[in-house]
């Protein structure tokens, strides 16, 4: 059994103009030591997963259904005391900007201090110890000195460091970082993540990588979601789908990516933009921006524009498309009547 | 009030808004505009309304003095509401001094709008040694407490003119007094959103096509900022009530001839010990309903605009 | 640290300068020390004498000057009214002011904190939406006015007699409604303790506390509910803020998340109000001592303003500005006490 098993996670926010459902159908595993990849646009719901994985959505967002298992429990049903105890102990986060996620009038030493002893039994002078261990681990520069000293004295990296290093604090099994270098400057970033993959590797922690860069997932993770509109449309091993993207939107965020692109060229984007959570399109969400709408023949689809598709599976990976579903079953037909 | 104009246009823009779609669904901001609107018809209405003319010596009675309101045994049918020391019928004494604490609440918010925002707009936007000088000015006056300032000034107006100089002008007195004690809380507020709003393409965009800056000012720079202006403006025009009535008890304001809400508690607060509650507490209830009014009304409004107001 | 005071103490000087001139300036348009020192039968001619002896004809920043130096010696000459040195006799009358204010900022800061810490992390519960509108029916009634009301309740009682009296809950729900009334409403009493100098206090005795019990509660009455307010309105926002959501997602307790990481990062901007609104509080004790005849400065200013006594006008703004810069720095201090990204230059952007 995987360390972490989603299923059928449905988050939805309570706002004045009706419910806006944040998150459906989204299921998926981790295992020790697993490092995935939950990637799409803003808007997309990353973070909502993110978030509600914790139970940490705050009103009007709730989870109105599906299971999140951790270890045996299931953490969205766990009492506000169970679930604390879980939270920075076993499954820590980063936050995405270092600069709003530390408390400004508390020192550094007294944040990291206060994670060991609401998870131990534990005297200030070992939680100090402990804290100054995992500073050096993060190679911030004179750690000693960085534990009486405030936020605001940090630059955005060595407050990153610092909250990686809160993360590890407690030798947690999971780390759920959510877009942890957008914030900082392009030259620190890629500093950052190898730093957090090496911990991460060295201590066997489980990954979750929220992110839109496709670059760094690539790069980082075993297993990867792409997720739209609140939904998984594909999944599986980063590589397959980097490799050979099934999905349109897939396809169309990899061919945006500047690496694709031939120099001189115009940079290839998917038109349109991701629709409103509170005003999504029937059938599947992603046909107003679709180029396989129509099939080679000439006739359209109308699948797309009446029926959310379904999973379907091809190789290690699985997929949420009507275009796929149809190339697979004409496969299967030409297959079985040779 | 800006919301009423008279152009069509805008009319139909107000229907359609946030602002009316909310208040056609809140109670309690409709109940407010109810009273507030009844309080300010009935006051300015008070010639018409009111049975007898307190102002007019000829129509009291020393010997109706002190008398109750209708459900307390003693009453006269005469007066609802009873009389106050000196014989008026208090039931027309207070809707003519809810028109004087009216008169002086909105000409003072007035005063204190026209220099805030005058001063406002150009500490925000000429930036530098005028606004350094103007918002130390500001600081200054505010650490000393608006009351405060209202008070010394009434004080010291009082002894150099003389009582009765300042009793016959005690209206424009009191719209000045607070009028000049009050406008740091325009001038900041308005300097913050036009700072926030300075720094917005559109300025540049102004400025670039070599417009002058006192038109990019007013045409550009105010109208941006003037949800935050309107939203003070029910909290002034309260606090500026209280500020008179504050002013006419502590005997800095209108004289008990030409009484204000303030006033008349006053006045009556000397006979509370003899039992005559009412001649006090009935003007005080009329004034924590008019102030709740505008105050719930400021509430509302500001949950609905939600502009960034200057904190602190 | 020294920087910051420096620039602190520049401040208090430039508004005591800015207090010191308007100060003059009342005394020399009001003030005619020739007219209280002779009788009306003194000719002109003798009077223009003594205005040159006594220096009112010299220039306008000579005067002032000898008025600041005077100022700064602590003598701002002999009140008319009790013909004593102003300074004494506001000395006399202080210690019951800075009575009523500590007992008011007491009550305030004691129910303000957990009132408005409650309603903010529960904002939909009962308790607090009615505290909500508890407190803006609070800051809409004017200080004298809760007093008048307070003193008709307490001291004066009331006696309902709406229900009838012959039933037995008739008259036991007017028993429950009416009032005895014996509240002392009239100055401090006369159970005072001596401390030194010219300061009795009403601290010490019960009949001393019970004189200041209306007095407190309606100098705090306006206070209150704005502060409430305040604390209600800072905190919501603080706990929207990301190192809220982070400090929860570190699994620490939520009393801790309340308050250590809210509540201190709260308290930031209710500290700087605060320093505002003292100010307004002792010009709120004008109309509290008024109401209760309290023997303090408030009601010694206005007694003042009816009798012209010039001098003791004077001394009592130079007194209150001292008292407002004193306040000011002493509240910038703990500011930056509680704040740890003020260093030594000054405030943050």
């Amino acid at each position: 059994m995987a360390l972490l098993e989603v299923s059928q996670l449905d988050v939805r926010f309570a706002l004045r103009q009706g419910e806006v459902r944040a998150l459906r159908d989204v299921s998926f595993t981790l295992d020790r030591g697993e490092r995935l990849g939950i990637v799409g646009e803003s808007g997309a719901g990353k973070s909502v997963a993110a978030f509600s994985l914790l139970n940490l959505i705050s009103r009007p967002g709730f989870i109105a259904g599906g299971r999140i298992v951790f270890d045996g429990q299931t953490l969205n049903t766990l009492s506000e005391r169970k679930l604390r105890k879980v939270r920075g102990n076993r499954i820590s986060m980063i936050f995405q900007d270092p600069m709003m996620t530390l408390n400004p009038v508390l020192s550094i030493g007294e944040q990291m201090v206060e994670c060991l002893k609401a998870h131990r039994r534990i005297s200030s002078k070992a939680a100090r110890a402990i804290a100054l261990d995992k500073l050096r681990q993060v190679q911030i520069p004179s750690p000693e000195k960085r534990l009486d000293q405030y936020p605001h004295e940090l630059s955005g990296g060595m407050r990153q460091r610092i909250i990686i290093a809160i993360a590890l604090l407690l030798d947690p099994d999971i780390i759920i970082a959510d877009e942890p270098t957008t914030a900082l400057d392009v030259t620190i970033q890629a500093e950052i993540m190898a730093l957090l993959l090496d911990l991460c590797e060295q201590h066997n922690v489980g990954l979750i990588l929220i992110t839109h860069d496709l670059g760094v997932v690539s790069q980082v993770t075993q297993r990867m979601l792409v997720m739209y509109a609140g939904r998984v449309i594909e999944q599986g091993p980063t590589r397959e789908i980097i490799n050979d993207p099934q999905h349109p939107y897939t396809q169309g965020l990899l061919n945006a990516l500047p690496q694709m692109a031939t120099p001189g060229e115009k940079l290839n984007q998917i038109r349109g933009s991701m629709p409103s959570l509170a005003k999504l399109p029937s059938g599947c969400a992603f046909h107003p921006r679709c180029d396989f709408m129509i099939r080679p023949s000439g006739e359209p689809r109308t699948a797309c524009t009446e029926q959310v598709p379904g999973f379907v599976g091809t190789g290690n990976c699985r997929v949420a498309c009507h275009m796929v579903a149809e190339m697979l079953e004409d496969r299967r037909l030409k297959e079985e009547t040779p | 009030m800006t919301t009423t104009t008279t152009t069509p246009s805008r009319w139909e823009r107000l229907r359609d808004s946030y602002v009316w779609y909310s208040f056609k669904r809140d109670r309690t901001a409709q109940l407010c505009l109810a009273i507030f609107l009844c309080l300010v018809v009935a006051a300015f209405a008070s010639p018409l309304i009111a049975p007898t003319d307190p102002y007019d010596l000829r129509q009291i009675d020393i010997l109706d003095s002190e008398l109750p309101p209708f459900w307390i045994d003693g009453a006269d049918d005469r007066y609802a509401l009873g009389t106050d020391a000196q014989g008026r019928d208090l039931w027309s004494i207070i809707l003519y001094g809810t028109r004087v604490s009216l008169l002086i609440g909105f000409g003072a918010v007035l005063l204190q709008a026209l220099i805030g925002v005058t001063f406002g707009l150009m500490a925000g936007y000429l930036g530098g040694r005028v606004d350094a000088i103007l918002m130390r000015l500001a600081d200054i006056q505010l650490s000393f407490s608006t009351l405060m300032v209202a008070i010394v000034v009434g004080a010291v107006v009082k002894a150099t003119m003389g009582s009765a100089f300042y009793s016959q002008y005690a209206v424009i007195m009191l719209i000045l007094i607070i009028g000049l004690a009050e406008w740091p809380q325009y001038a900041r507020t308005v300097r913050a959103s036009v700072l926030a709003e300075k720094g917005k393409e559109y300025v540049d965009a102004a400025r670039v096509m070599g417009l002058r800056s006192r038109r990019i000012m007013f045409r550009h720079v105010l109208p941006n900022t003037l949800s935050p202006i309107f939203v003070i403006s029910t909290v002034q025009i309260a606090n500026a009530i209280i500020s008179e009535a504050a002013l006419s008890f502590l005997g800095l304001g209108m004289p008990e001839t030409h009484p204000s809400l303030g006033s008349l508690i006053k006045a009556g607060f000397d006979y509370i010990q003899s039992g005559s509650w009412w001649i006090t507490l009935i003007p005080g209830a009329v004034l924590v309903v008019l102030v709740l009014s505008i105050n719930l009304l400021g509430d509302w409004l500001r949950d609905v605009m939600n502009p960034r107001l200057y904190k602190g | 640290m020294i920087a910051f005071l420096i620039k602190r103490l520049m401040h208090a000087v430039l508004v005591m300068f800015v207090i010191s001139l308007l100060a003059f300036a009342i005394q020399d348009n009001l003030g005619d020390p020739v007219a209280q020192m002779v009788g009306q039968s003194v000719p002109e001619s003798e009077r223009q004498a003594l205005r040159e002896r006594l220096g009112l004809t010299d220039p306008f920043l000579v005067q002032y000057a000898r008025f600041a130096k005077n100022a700064v010696q602590g003598d701002f000459g002999n009140s008319y009214f009790y013909g004593e040195p102003a300074l004494e006799v506001i000395g006399r009358h202080l210690p019951a002011t800075l009575e009523l204010v500590f007992a008011a900022t007491l009550i305030i800061v004691l129910f303000s904190v957990p009132i408005g810490v409650y309603s903010a992390i529960k904002p939909r519960s009962l308790i607090s939406r009615f505290f909500m509108s508890a407190s803006i029916i609070g800051i809409s009634i004017p200080v004298f006015l809760t007093a008048i009301v307070l003193i008709q309740i307490f001291s004066i009682g009331i006696t309902v007699s709406i229900f009838p009296d012959s039933t037995g809950w008739g008259s036991w729900l007017n028993g429950l409604l009416s009032t005895s009334g014996s509240m002392p409403s009239f100055g401090r009493g006369y159970d005072l303790v001596h401390v030194f100098g010219s300061w009795d206090t009403n601290l010490a005795t019960l009949s001393g506390l019970q004189h200041l019990v209306l007095p407190a509660v309606s100098l705090a009455s306006i206070m209150l509910p704005l502060f409430v307010r305040l604390i209600r309105a800072e905190m919501m926002e603080v706990m929207q803020s990301e190192y809220v959501k982070y400090a929860r997602a570190k699994g620490i307790s939520m009393r801790r998340v309340y308050f250590v990481h809210a509540l201190k990062n709260t308290m930031l901007p209710v500290i700087t109000v605060g320093g505002v609104q003292i100010g307004t509080m002792v010009a709120y004790t004008i109309l509290t001592e008024t109401v209760f005849q309290w023997p303090g400065m408030g009601l010694m200013f206005l007694d003042a303003i009816n009798r012209a006594d010039i001098p003791l006008i004077v001394s009592y703004l130079m007194i209150v500005g001292v008292i407002f810069v004193v306040t000011n720095t002493v509240v910038d201090l703990i500011y930056g006490l509680v704040n740890p990204t003020v260093k030594l230059t000054g405030k943050p952007a």
